[in-house]
């Protein structure tokens, strides 16, 4: 009997958790991603930038251990 | 308790999951008010049953929408005559963006504004820019995402498809 009120508590707890937290959840729609679009919101601002630096640093430092499985030290694979 | 419980649960989820209606080839085209980009004339588009009507939602910020343009004004132009009308809905929520954009990119065609997004939420726009070409009798006939240069020519003899039909 205890158990059950116990496991009635808490489904009724996810419950209200459950709506609760949808609330807080809310797709953006695609026409709705004009702010996302601009430059500045980009996760990466400059990513030829960063591709040329990580295939630089791929590249040319030996003692990295995953960035460094490839190339001889000449930039140029 | 439990079963009412989860009965509750079922029925917000399965609720959540039906909000939308996807507009598919097929359906008819639903109606909905676009208003013209000052806000002064508002209409229904299904004032325009009768004609072939292309209706393309796009945005400012929307790269694909600025290389479209160019090949709605062609359409436009050439099969205007014939029965065909362009409706460009635009869904900028800053209505001088859209004017900024239209500067640069002029578009011949008409071009609307959907403020309330009910329009985008009738057809349940997936991306940006979305077309839909529909029939005289107001059927939905092709639903176009994106916009790539080689689907021009098969879009183009779509709506000439349409256009001979009565």
């Amino acid at each position: 009997m205890q158990a059950q009120l116990l496991f009635s508590r808490f489904i009724k707890c996810f419950c209200i958790g459950l709506i609760l937290s949808l609330l807080g959840c809310s797709s953006v729609q695609p026409w709705e991603r004009g702010t996302l679009a601009k430059p500045q919101m980009a996760l990466d601002p400059y990513p030829l930038q960063s591709a040329i630096r990580a295939h630089n640093y791929s590249s040319r430092e030996a003692g990295a251990s995953s960035a460094a499985g490839q190339g001889g030290g000449c930039g140029c694979n | 308790m439990i079963k009412l419980t989860l009965n509750v649960l079922l029925v917000l989820l399965v609720g959540l999951n039906n909000l939308c209606y996807a507009v598919e080839a097929g359906n008819a085209m639903p109606s909905c008010k676009v208003t013209s980009l000052d806000k002064s004339i508002n209409k229904d588009i299904q004032k325009y049953k009768g004609k072939v009507v292309y209706v393309d939602f796009w945005a400012s910020w929307c790269g694909p929408c600025a290389h479209s343009f160019p090949f709605l004004n062609e359409l436009h132009q050439k099969l205007r005559d014939k029965g065909l009308q362009i409706i460009a809905i635009n869904m900028d929520e800053n209505t001088d963006d859209a004017m900024g954009f239209l500067e640069k990119t002029p578009a011949n065609f008409e071009v609307v504004s959907d403020s309330t997004a009910q329009c985008a939420k009738d057809f349940d726009v997936k991306a940006m820019p979305s077309s839909f070409l529909v029939d005289r009798q107001g059927i939905v006939h092709k639903v176009h995402f994106g916009f790539r240069q080689e689907d021009t020519q098969e879009l183009f003899q779509l709506v000439e498809k349409l256009l001979a039909q009565k």
